[in-house]
């Protein structure tokens, strides 16, 4: 223990930091901001860290070139002793990592932290959201399978349609005309070098604004930010009712880090790594790409989005949400911090999470895709042939055939492009049937080309059988008789 | 020694190392940038395409959609399978053909054809296309990417070599939707 002493004294004589280092721990904090509330923060340190450590594992055995990398994360996976394992806690810490700073930036929003003087601090926090979506994005990218190269085309696809440069971003992304070799050691220089350099780099100013500018003290009702005198009410806060960071504060964090990390183990060693899912072959298009859990949403928001509106809202839409985060803290510089005096903030905060929440929950079942198996892999249910004719039956064929269960379900087998026709016969007429049939309209495409005479007259005769029990067929009222 | 405006001898030496540093680091700055924009350079003015064989003209029946692909003419020896391109062939009659680029007009997924339907499907966001590639249902605002062809020695010729997106609107290189044929 001594020799442990002496050392450090040894050091410390050369180094000077001690004191430094000592103020900074034991700089005092407002009682009440030692709160389980208070942990996002460094546990999403503590997550990034861990990311650092396991991407060098990773990067002891990943290849970045297009032709060997998807070999690699098999060797990775299968070959390599607990290979797995370092890419289950990479990818689980990526995950983890996203939600505990989205959970961070809505705790700091709704305990009013952004406001005066921290503004510098929640700016450079939003910085450090957009560059860990950023991380999160390019690691999908080096996990280069099919829904890796997909994904890519569709970064292209958004990109070009910058007016103008477009087709100049799309190449510059990358490194060439096509996705290939070059796009993937960009995308490797950018999540290994480029965006993990600059996070720390911005962790550490961010860090340093939390030391110098002091924790955010809990909100109350009624004690309102004021420029003219806020500083000084805190001072005299953390003077009359302050304890030392460490230990009074930083127990509770060393606890959720602790209970953080071991999560990200356990969901690891349960649930293994992500992927890779298959080649990324171009040639293998039996393929439904979809992206990682943190994108779903914006993968239901691009299939919903009205096709004029699409462009806009891509190019205008983030412009506008990072400026809107960038300017809050200016706008709302002062005022109430407590969440129960800022309804509106506390609503904004809600619907925005049902909104992803939404969305994320629609992107799990893609109701807007059709189901490319369902013509051969679902079958009628068997109500629907019961006691028809031979001419309704031959229509359930050409409805098979012809791929419409892609769309349509019936009894809830099948697509859901297009409304559910159990009851179709209840709310369209013959007539309308078959317009709809050979002229589609309403997002469906028209089938004329596509289908004979004969197949129509089936097809709209099964068409006619489907409604409920007791329910009426409907009816031209045009042609109704008096 | 002090100048007579003032400046001193080490100050206009510290600020005209400074300027030094500022000429050094943009004269760098020119080759780096270039280095950066290499896939959009000078020297790429002549496009990243040109005409590759998808095969006998034998493999594509009368009235029919078939799967072709082709090696990208722009590889590098590590790219491995990111190189192979496939892309859809429908011979109209005998003569005309359309090639349609596999990528969905919307986001650039793979769509796949449909004989039994006559339709081209994507598997992302439910985009849908007719069998002449244009645009039937879903979210694309075109019809699907065409490619230029010609028949040469009874082979079929396409001009390829860059992936289509929707951005390319304008550029010669893909059949435009306004000079397409209606068939």
């Amino acid at each position: 223990m001594r020799l442990i002493g002496q050392i450090g004294e040894w050091l410390d004589a050369r180094l000077q930091v001690g004191q430094t280092i000592r103020e900074a721990a034991e700089h005092p904090v407002p009682r009440d901001t030692a709160s389980w509330f208070y942990v996002f923060g460094s546990a999403a340190l503590v997550v990034f860290i861990l990311q650092i450590f396991t991407g060098i594992l990773l990067a002891l055995i990943y290849v970045p070139s297009a032709g060997e990398a998807w070999n690699s994360l098999q060797v990775l996976n299968h070959g390599i002793h607990l290979g797995w394992f370092v890419r289950a806690l990479h990818g689980w810490g990526s995950n983890f990592m996203v939600a505990i700073v989205l959970l961070h930036m809505v705790q700091v929003f709704l305990f009013g932290a952004y406001k005066y003087p921290r503004e510098l601090t929640w700016i450079v926090g939003v910085f450090l959201l957009l560059m860990t979506l950023g991380m999160a994005f390019t690691g999908q990218v080096l996990r280069f399978d099919q829904d890796a190269y997909w994904g890519l085309g569709l970064g292209a696809s958004i990109a070009s349609r910058v007016p103008g440069v477009g087709p100049a971003i799309v190449n510059v992304m990358l490194g060439g005309p096509i996705i290939a070799g070059a796009t993937l050691s960009r995308f490797f220089a950018m999540h290994v070098f480029v965006i993990p350099g600059l996070l720390i780099a911005f962790v550490a100013v961010h860090l340093l604004m939390v030391m110098k500018l002091g924790i955010n003290d809990w909100p109350m009702p009624g004690r309102v930010v004021r420029k003219a005198t806020y500083v000084q009410e805190y001072h005299a806060l953390t003077k009359k009712d302050g304890i030392p960071f460490v230990p009074g504060a930083v127990w509770k964090d060393l606890f959720f880090s602790a209970l953080v990390l071991l999560a990200v183990a356990a969901c690891a060693a349960y649930f293994g790594p992500f992927g890779p899912s298959g080649r990324p072959d171009p040639t293998i298009i039996q393929t439904s790409p979809h992206p990682d859990y943190f994108f779903m949403w914006l993968y239901a928001v691009l299939s919903l989005l009205p096709p004029s509106m699409e462009t806009p809202a891509l190019l205008v839409g983030p412009v506008i949400v990072i400026l809107a985060l960038l300017l809050l803290p200016f706008v709302f510089g002062e005022g109430e911090k407590s969440w129960r005096r800022r309804p509106i903030a506390v609503l904004s905060m809600m619907l925005i999470a049902v909104a992803l929440g939404s969305f994320t929950h629609l992107a799990g079942y893609t109701p807007w895709s059709p189901e490319m198996d369902a013509w051969s892999a679902d079958s009628i249910p068997p109500q629907f042939l019961h006691k028809r004719s031979a001419l309704e039956r031959q229509g359930a064929l050409v409805f098979q055939a012809k791929q419409c269960h892609n769309c349509h379900a019936l009894d809830k087998l099948g697509g859901q492009r297009g409304p559910a026709l159990d009851d179709v016969a209840a709310r369209r007429t013959q007539d309308q049937l078959i317009r709809q049939v050979i002229q589609g309209g309403g997002n469906m495409p028209a089938y004329g080309k596509n289908l004979s005479p004969a197949e129509t007259t089936a097809l709209v005769a099964f068409l006619e059988t489907l409604r409920p029990e007791g329910q009426p067929p409907a009816r031209d009222e045009s042609r109704a008789q008096p | 020694m002090t100048l007579p405006d003032g400046l001193s001898r080490r100050e206009l030496l510290m600020k005209m190392g400074i300027l030094l540093n500022g000429i050094v680091a943009a004269v760098l700055a020119v080759p780096i940038i270039r280095y950066i924009l290499s896939p959009v350079a000078r020297e790429r003015k002549q496009g990243f395409e040109s005409w590759l064989p998808l095969g006998e003209l034998s493999q594509f029946p009368a009235g029919q959609t078939r799967f072709a692909t082709y090696r990208n003419p722009i590889v590098n020896s590590w790219d491995g399978k990111t190189g192979d391109i496939p892309c859809w062939v429908r011979n109209v009659d005998g003569q005309t053909f359309q090639v349609f680029a596999i990528n969905c007009a919307h986001l650039g997924c793979p769509v796949r054809w449909f004989p039994q339907s006559g339709l081209f499907m994507c598997p992302c966001h439910g985009g849908a296309y007719y069998q002449d590639g244009s645009r039937a249902s879903g979210p694309p605002e075109r019809g699907l990417f065409e490619y230029h062809y010609k028949v040469e020695a009874g082979r079929l010729f396409i001009k390829a070599g860059e992936m289509p997106t929707p951005g390319q609107k304008m550029k010669a290189s893909l059949v435009t939707l306004e000079t397409r044929r209606c068939v």
